[in-house]
């Protein structure tokens, strides 16, 4: 299951904020503090996120640190659809 | 004793022929920035200082002396020349904030040619306007942006030329395109710099309007000496300062002041090309030992909300000089610096239309939390009241924030587009398009803006483009863009959505319609909140009231509705 949301996420992530051709992105790559995904589409992300996974991230949690690889955002997923 | 020393002699006495003296410039003859920016600081015997430090993703890092970008500039300007590039052609640079964008530029005014950043987030339709406009003529990209020009290139036919900077060779070149490598080129020791005068053209910015296109702002080699003084008075740059500009180039504080001030002044730079986090940013200035730090209340406030342990964890001692621009410094966020950092913001004010930083607070002057400041040496600042456009001989009254024309840095027209140039200018006045008031002790107090344009993290964003790009999506019937307020960024980009027959309101739907707008413009244009409705607010002629939408969104008095369609 875990692996599975990494998958659907880095699939996203890819499709939607990488350039075409540029280097592939793993679950722990940078994507905030890497300049991949800029604070402003943070927010369709996020969107993203609850849409899929029928939950609701408060803003308060929704912070650079928590969205900046696949790795932690499935950790904060993880969080939610547990609670 | 900070540079400007006191700011009320400074002001009695200045006149710009003093900026000109300092840079060894005689009215009348050769004026290039390019030149001035790094073969001017060899000449002075600094060649070998370091101009600057640029640090990538993974700790990449990449060091250049002044005599570096000398010749790298040198080399790019020669490789256009060699192209066929020619004076005043426009040549854009749309790339991340890697060297060869601040070389380029330099290399592109060497040449007497137009230097044109843009954002590189810009989505292809952003991207086409702006190229269509200025007629350009060559594109300096990276590889991983070059899809979005190849997307658009059948619809610029004075676009000869794609340059890639960091072509591998894994794909084959396609049609226009060419390729550029600063490491492998052979550096070229002495380029003819072309004899640009002062108001040769330099630089040419594009930015949003409230209604038809973005407009392109065109600066002259003469701005060179607003944005020397300014960088040495306001950001109070000194010679063994090492400086931090966080401004993209794709905007005009990045290349007035990520370019053009510092190295005019021959100051060491550092750049960093990555996302922003709190711990990475104080790590920076920390290992660089930043003395003078320009950056925008976008990041101030997001360092504010990331907390004050990652601040101890650094020394952060280094610190001189602190600066903030892009929109209005919130007072907390001011007195917040001065907490934690021992220094306070020095907020300052400037559009992509004045070049130059225009009404500012000073190191060593009071400074009180929120204000703007006072305006610079050299200009005339007043605020008009809007009926008669004369200033307000009283103190307190809010109206229009207007300038006196003739500053060095002044845009000198919109490209192609004089006539939306010529109205900016009411009674002899330029027109800001921003309101405020002045306090008794002539202090200026931002208020906000006098049109729809949304300011978004120091970023102007047209509802008018968003709404056409809006309903170029397929669900889309029609829309209306206005601000909402956002605690980080000021303002957001807020869609009110009305949808054809057959198309349901729906959470995916919500997100499609971002993402639509995010690729076709930019981040910064993609509406964070997107809502569904049966109708939009009218005017009974049909115009769609978006001061209304507005209002509510801000919790605002609604105003006069005796226009209202449904009223």
């Amino acid at each position: 299951m875990a692996d599975e949301m990494k998958d659907i996420v880095l699939k996203y992530v890819t499709a939607e904020y990488l350039e075409d051709g540029a280097d592939p992105i793993g679950f722990d790559t940078p994507l905030i503090s890497g300049g991949i995904v800029d604070s402003f589409s943070m927010v369709s992300l996020k969107r993203f996120l609850e849409n899929k996974y029928k939950i609701s991230i408060p803003d308060d949690q929704a912070t650079p640190e928590a969205f900046d690889s696949v790795d932690k955002i499935a950790d904060l997923v993880r969080a939610f659809t547990k609670a | 004793m900070s540079n400007i020393g006191n700011y009320e002699e400074r002001y009695k006495s200045f006149d710009w022929s003093e900026a000109a003296g300092e840079l060894d410039y005689q009215p009348g003859g050769v004026l290039n920035i390019g030149w001035s920016c790094s073969d001017r600081i060899c000449e002075m015997g600094n060649g070998d200082k370091t101009a600057l430090i640029w640090e990538g993703l993974g700790g990449a890092e990449k060091k250049f002396t002044y005599h570096d970008i000398r010749r790298a500039s040198n080399t790019i300007g020669a490789f256009l020349r060699g192209l066929g590039i020619q004076s005043e052609d426009r040549v854009c640079l749309f790339m991340d904030k890697v060297p060869e964008l601040y070389l380029g530029v330099l290399g592109i005014l060497k040449i007497g040619a137009i230097a044109q950043p843009l954002f590189s987030a810009f989505g292809d339709e952003s991207l086409f306007v702006r190229l269509d406009n200025a007629q350009t003529r060559a594109v300096i990209t990276q590889k991983k942006h070059a899809p979005k020009v190849r997307k658009i290139l059948d619809k610029l036919p004075h676009l000869q030329y794609l340059i890639i900077v960091d072509h591998d060779g894994k794909a084959p070149l396609k049609d226009r395109e060419v390729v550029f490598s600063l490491e492998k080129a052979a550096p070229v020791e002495t380029l003819e710099i072309h004899p640009t005068l002062a108001e040769s053209p330099s630089l040419l910015h594009y930015t949003s309007g409230t209604t038809g296109l973005p407009k392109g702002v065109k600066h002259v080699h003469y701005s060179l000496l607003a944005q020397f003084m300014t960088a040495k008075w306001v950001l109070d740059i000194r010679d063994d300062d090492i400086y931090w500009c966080t401004a993209d180039p794709g905007w005009v504080t990045g290349t007035s002041y990520g370019i053009i001030g510092p190295w005019s002044l021959g100051v060491t730079q550092c750049v960093m090309d990555s996302g922003f986090s709190a711990e990475a940013w104080y790590k920076f200035i920390e290992k660089h030992r930043i003395s003078n730090w320009y950056s925008a209340p976008t990041a101030i406030r997001s360092l504010m909300k990331a907390g004050e342990e990652v601040i101890k964890k650094h020394d952060l001692s280094s610190l001189r000089t602190l600066a903030s621009v892009g929109e209005p410094l919130n007072p907390e966020a001011v007195v917040w610096s001065e907490r934690v950092f021992g220094k306070a913001f020095l907020d300052t004010y400037f559009q992509t239309e004045t070049g130059s930083i225009m009404i500012t607070n000073y190191p060593g002057m009071k400074i009180k939390p929120g204000s703007m400041g006072k305006p610079f040496p050299g200009t005339t600042a007043v605020v008009l009241d809007p009926k008669t456009y004369e200033p307000y001989p009283e103190a307190g009254k809010i109206g229009l924030i207007a300038l006196k024309p003739g500053w060095p840095s002044m845009m000198r027209t919109y490209w192609n587009n004089e006539e939306t140039y010529l109205k900016k200018f009411k009674n002899g006045w330029y027109m800001t398009g921003d309101r405020a008031s002045i306090d008794k002790e002539g202090y200026f107090w931002f208020v906000g803006r006098d049109d729809d344009i949304i300011n978004t993290g120091g970023h102007l964003v047209s509802p008018f483009e968003v709404e056409s790009a809006l309903i170029e999506h397929p669900a889309v019937a029609e829309s209306a863009v206005v601000s909402k307020p956002d605690p980080i960024n000021m303002e957001v980009v807020k869609a009110f959505v009305t949808l054809k027959a057959g198309f349901t309101a729906s959470a995916d739907l919500d997100l499609e319609i971002m993402n639509f707008i995010r690729k076709k413009l930019s981040p910064l244009a993609m509406p964070q909140e997107i809502e569904f409705t049966d109708a939009l607010p009218k005017t009974r002629s049909g115009k769609i009231m978006r001061r209304i939408l507005k209002a509510k969104e801000w919790g605002e008095e609604i105003g006069d509705t005796s226009t209202l369609e449904n009223d």
